[in-house]
């Protein structure tokens, strides 16, 4: 069974980085106060193994079954303001551009890790937001309009489909789609369904509305019937109780 | 002030019994706990007597039950964590008292009762409740109420689920005393005390594309007087004040407040240690008090450009604070709290270390809450920390402190000198016996 607990972060970054420690400069600002610190004289340019640190901070926080979103987005700013300290000119990619192959060499490390950087970064926010759409099975309504007037009343049993409200601020429209990607709806994608695009919940305000989408005529309707009846007695022989 | 250290709770270290949040009643009778094990331990303050002195007003076990169990969300396949993030208490209405428990994704309404009287003397029924043979009873009596040995019940009475995708960091009960509000990473939720299955959203952060995320909500409380006001703050150091007559959603703030950067103190780390870990509303509300991981500020109201007041917490970290990234512990959450009479405001620091301020006189003073410096009702030596230079005999130097001692969550007795600190699984409760002489 897969169980993946949040992982507490300090233990296990303090060891990671105990081999890393020999390579920081930042070790030596612990022990020995003499040394000036970053923050008492802000360099033009940080050091590698700052930025370093960051990425590694980063990755090892997007390894997380559950991130801290507090602590992702703190790490994150604090990149960009690192990145953007040391190459001022360069302006981080809004569009996440496919991360570059693992083995970079090290002249290229600013490039490379601002591109992978940043497509992680961008992969990862995308991530949290795809399967926050798929755990967003109940839900509060979200409410638009004055206080006390939820978005209309949802019959139980619905699931995930219960917290499409107003199209505003919905979270799952996006994700609908992805969430039933898998699954072989061929038999459904015909006439028979109304197709909606929000408010798949039939309230009851949907009645008349519903009707007017319906195509399956009384015609249609026996048909399919038929069919189905026709089917059956092709297949076999009526059974003893018929 | 003179303090004799009240009592203590479990001595062997275990993860579930770190405590994690800690939050007096409205009279300060009451003292809840909750731990990382999803249990809540509540104390109740002995009456003071004559008879015996020195048991005056000391905090006694009241109950003790299991609030919350973990969880496993099968769609993300994640386990949802059983520690008890905040405890709010509810006005008392009646004869039972209230609380509202929270994890990361659901909040409960427990209700505690007790019961010291039990019926006896049924017709029916015998004293272990089997039914009687008919034809022993030859005559009725009355069943009359016997006094028994108390008993604390606790029940819950709403389960609040569902409401957050993220993890909630703060609930905050309205003073209209029917609603309450969750708060977590991107939301804030409004709910009724009474309605379970529906809540409304009143603060939504998150942007339509999660790439431009930037800033998350760290904390939020409702006003203490004014029903419609609330406030949060942000991870990127500034609180909103929102009023739900404006709009049902509270995007816009009526009044926001942020404190420009010191350019004489940025560095790449400015934004993290700017980071609004709580903020609380002062008894009186017409302030906020707010603590990042250097400072706490005094807010008024009415000036939305900068504190009224900062107090430097542990202002020699400030040199330090690339590694203390490097450990993460720049990411630690501090809580604060005022006095009753918002005249003093106390925070917890490293070592174990907790630090009070005295608005009016602007003395500040650094004490200590383990076992092996205070024994019981002896006075808490004020410690200090050197930073280099001339060191007094007792002090501890920066490079010493401990940093796993850390004390994240206080409280202050509503009415009294009386504190309560959770240090990591201990919880100490401080009494400053000679200003009580004193009033």
């Amino acid at each position: 069974m897969m169980l993946s607990k949040g992982l507490k972060r300090k233990r296990e970054e303090e060891e990671e980085e105990e081999p890393e420690k020999e390579a920081l400069a930042v070790d030596t600002w612990w022990l020995d106060p003499r040394l000036p610190a970053v923050a008492q004289a802000p360099p033009a340019v940080p050091s590698n193994s700052l930025l370093d640190l960051s990425v590694l901070k980063l990755h090892h926080s997007l390894r997380q079954s559950e991130p801290d979103l507090r602590h992702l987005v703190l790490l994150v700013n604090t990149l960009r303001r690192i990145q953007a300290s040391m190459e001022p000119e360069a302006t981080l990619p809004s569009v996440p551009s496919p991360p570059e192959a693992p083995g970079v060499a090290a002249d290229s490390l600013l490039a490379s890790s601002d591109a992978a950087l940043s497509a992680s970064m961008a992969s990862l926010l995308e991530d949290l937001s795809h399967i926050e759409g798929l755990s967003q099975a109940p839900q509060p309504l979200v409410d638009e309009g004055p206080p006390g007037r939820p978005s209309g009343g949802a019959p139980p049993g619905l699931g995930a489909l219960d917290l499409l409200g107003p199209a505003t601020g919905c979270l799952l429209d996006d994700e609908l789609e992805g969430l039933f990607e898998d699954i072989d709806t061929s038999m459904y994608d015909s006439e028979l369904w109304a197709p909606a695009s929000e408010g798949l919940k039939p309230g009851p305000e949907d009645g008349p509305g519903k009707e007017e989408g319906l195509e399956l005529d009384e015609a249609q309707l026996d048909y399919l019937l038929d069919v189905l009846v026709g089917t059956q007695a092709l297949e076999r022989p009526p059974g003893p109780g018929r | 002030m003179a303090i004799s250290r009240g009592l203590a709770r479990r001595t062997v270290p275990e993860a579930a019994d770190i405590i994690s949040t800690v939050e007096f009643n409205h009279t300060g009778e009451l003292l809840a706990t909750g731990d990382k094990g999803g249990r809540v331990v509540i104390f109740q303050r002995e009456p003071e007597s004559k008879n015996a002195p020195h048991s005056q007003g000391e905090y006694d076990v009241y109950s003790t039950f299991q609030s919350h169990e973990p969880e496993f969300d099968y769609l993300k396949s994640l386990e949802i964590e059983e520690k008890i993030n905040k405890i709010k208490w509810l006005p008392q209405q009646n004869a039972a008292h209230s609380l509202l428990s929270t994890n990361d994704k659901t909040i409960k309404l427990w209700k505690i009762t007790e019961r010291d009287k039990r019926p006896e003397g049924y017709n029916l029924k015998d004293e272990e409740g089997k039914l009687k043979d008919l034809s022993t009873v030859t005559s009725l009596q009355v069943p009359v109420l016997k006094p028994m040995d108390l008993m604390v019940e606790v029940s819950p009475r709403r389960v609040f689920a569902n409401g957050h995708t993220y993890h909630i960091n703060s609930i905050s009960v309205n003073s209209d005393c029917e609603t309450y509000m969750s708060a977590d990473d991107l939301r804030i939720n409004l709910w009724h005390l009474a309605i379970t299955d529906r809540s409304f959203n009143i603060v939504d952060i998150k942007p339509a594309n999660m790439e431009d995320l930037t800033e998350v909500i760290t904390a939020s409380e409702f006003h203490p007087h004014h029903c419609n006001l609330f406030v949060y703050s942000s991870s990127k150091g500034s609180l909103r004040l929102c009023d739900m007559r404006a709009a049902a959603l509270c995007d816009k703030h009526s009044k926001l407040f942020e404190e420009p950067e010191d350019p004489s103190n940025r560095s790449f780390f400015s934004e993290i240690i700017s980071s609004v870990s709580d903020v609380k509303f002062s008894h009186s509300g017409r302030y906020m008090l707010t603590r990042d991981y250097l400072t706490v500020k005094v807010w008024d109201l009415n000036m939305e450009a900068r504190p009224i007041e900062t107090y430097q917490v542990h202002d020699y970290l400030r040199s330090k604070l690339c590694s203390l990234y490097e450990n993460d512990c720049i990411f630690d959450k501090f809580e604060c709290a005022w006095n009753g009479s918002d005249s003093v405001i106390m925070t917890g620091a490293y070592n174990n270390f907790f630090r009070m301020f005295d608005r009016n006189t602007k003395r500040d003073v650094t004490l200590e809450a383990s076992r092996e410096s205070s024994k019981p009702r002896a006075v808490l030596k004020p410690r200090r920390v050197c930073v280099g230079g001339k060191r007094r005999r007792d002090d501890i130097s920066v490079d010493s402190l401990d940093f796993t001692k850390k004390i994240l969550h206080t409280a202050w007795h509503p009415a009294e000198n009386i504190i309560a600190i959770a240090a990591t699984n201990n919880l100490y409760i401080f009494q400053d016996k000679v200003n009580s002489e004193m009033h």
